[in-house]
């Protein structure tokens, strides 16, 4: 399972620059980034809409939220 | 749920914010804030520094109560919506170092990101140097970023830990209370205040309060953040904190012009010198510094107040740094670089690279 990105305990702009790199490594597909605070949500969710990906907020485990992107 | 529901994270949230610091900071300095300094992180941190004492440079000591405002406007905006959480342990002494020479940086320059964009909107020609120092500064620190570079996961901490920054902020607004400044004098209880120069310069204490909180409840909300601006537009080609970043600067520009503050030129401008290479130089140290401790001075403010402790170790650092600066003769003054700033500049530069080089990932594993 290479397709998730754990981004928990990271600080901007790592959290993107993760998910943006798993993002040009997939033309397509889904990818799980694991984020645990608003302001990385808020910034992978901007970059994957960005890209073209969707983004579906999962439920949250805790202080963890999963989001899934998808194109 | 959306992850954009925070309306202030929005395209327009983060322009309208940008608006209001800019409109806020101008009106500052109208009334009474120093010269195109209506707020400006470093010099105010480095005020606060004088006015503890832990430098006696006279003509900069007070305790800025913006800076006050900031922490716990960001405090209460992260209590109220719930995103307050104490956190730490990622590289808290890389973070102290780096709080150092973004502080050593900004001081031979003469200001922060803010004010960086505040001299601009006032005329201030030195501080396009400043500004490229600033952009090429962040564009290393992203060159770090894309080599792999990591200060590591922060890990949850104490509420003990997170309501630290907000009570010792709390603590020195009483200090600012019970010694409130006496006309003429140069001390009042355990404070330093300066009788002349920009220490002298400050608005009422209600109004810089309120509005260091209000721009403090903002900015947790909308993140605004001047480092991110340039390093997301750098890095990501991503426009959303940019457009903060531009707002801000057209806000403060258009509210000069209509209050007349704006007086463009190179000499003789308010708190600045006029060494193009320095004025660069020093933004450099200090932009490389801010990128790689992942925020400006502002927004190392705000997170301290959501109980983000490796943000109150970088303050702290900005504060001896704002310490060592004053002591040592290697900030500016509008006479020049002081006598040690070139020195500064580059001993700043060597331990930023070394923090830079020694922390990519790819190279540790």
């Amino acid at each position: 399972m290479s397709d998730i990105v754990d981004a928990r305990g990271l600080s901007c702009p790592q959290p993107v620059l993760l998910a943006m790199a798993k993002m040009k490594s997939k033309a397509s597909g889904e990818i799980e980034v694991i984020v645990d605070n608003q302001v990385s949500r808020e910034n992978v969710s901007r970059a994957a809409r960005s890209q073209g990906w969707e983004v579906r907020d999962e439920q949250r485990e805790g202080d963890d939220t999963h989001l899934m992107l998808t194109r | 749920m959306d992850g954009t529901r925070n309306v202030f994270a929005t395209k327009a949230g983060i322009i309208v914010v940008g608006v209001l610091i800019g409109i806020l900071a101008a009106l500052l300095q109208k009334l009474g804030n120093p010269g195109n300094m209506g707020i400006c992180v470093a010099c105010f941190d480095r005020d606060i520094t004088g006015a503890v004492g832990m430098h006696r440079a006279e003509l900069v000591q007070y305790l800025r109560p913006e800076i006050l405002g900031f922490v716990l406007g960001s405090f209460g905006a992260a209590l109220i919506f719930r995103e307050f959480k104490p956190r730490g342990g990622s590289a808290p002494l890389a973070r102290f170092v780096l709080g150092m020479t973004a502080m050593i940086g900004a001081l031979v320059f003469l200001g922060c990101p803010w004010r960086t964009l505040l001299r601009l909107a006032g005329g201030d020609g030195n501080a396009l140097l400043g500004l490229a120092g600033l952009v090429v500064g962040v564009w290393i620190g992203t060159l770090f970023f894309k080599q792999g570079y990591s200060l590591g996961r922060s890990g949850k901490q104490s509420y003990g830990t997170g309501f630290l920054m907000p009570l010792l902020i709390a603590g020195l607004l009483l200090l600012r209370l019970i010694y409130s400044p006496v006309a003429g004098q140069a001390q009042s209880g355990v404070l330093f205040y300066s009788l002349k120069g920009p220490g002298a310069a400050y608005a009422p204490l209600a109004v810089s309060l309120g509005i260091g909180l209000l721009v403090g409840f903002l900015a947790q909300r909308s993140r605004f953040c001047t480092m991110g601006a340039l390093r997301d537009l750098i890095l990501f080609k991503q426009w959303h904190l940019f457009s903060g970043f531009l707002a801000l600067l057209a806000a403060a520009l258009l509210t000069n012009l209509v209050v007349g503050q704006f007086h463009p030129g190179f000499e003789k401008q308010p708190v600045a010198h006029t060494q193009a290479l320095w004025n660069f130089a020093g933004m450099l140290v200090a932009g490389l510094s801010f990128a790689l401790a992942g925020g400006c001075p502002g927004r190392q403010l705000f997170m301290s107040g959501e109980g983000d402790a490796d943000a109150g170790v970088f303050v702290f650092g900005m504060i001896v740094g704002a310490a060592f600066s004053h002591n040592f003769g290697l900030a500016s003054s509008p006479t020049g670089i002081g006598p040690h700033g070139v020195a500064a500049v580059v001993v700043s530069l060597f331990f930023c690279l070394v923090i830079g080089l020694s922390n990519i990932e790819r190279a540790r594993a």
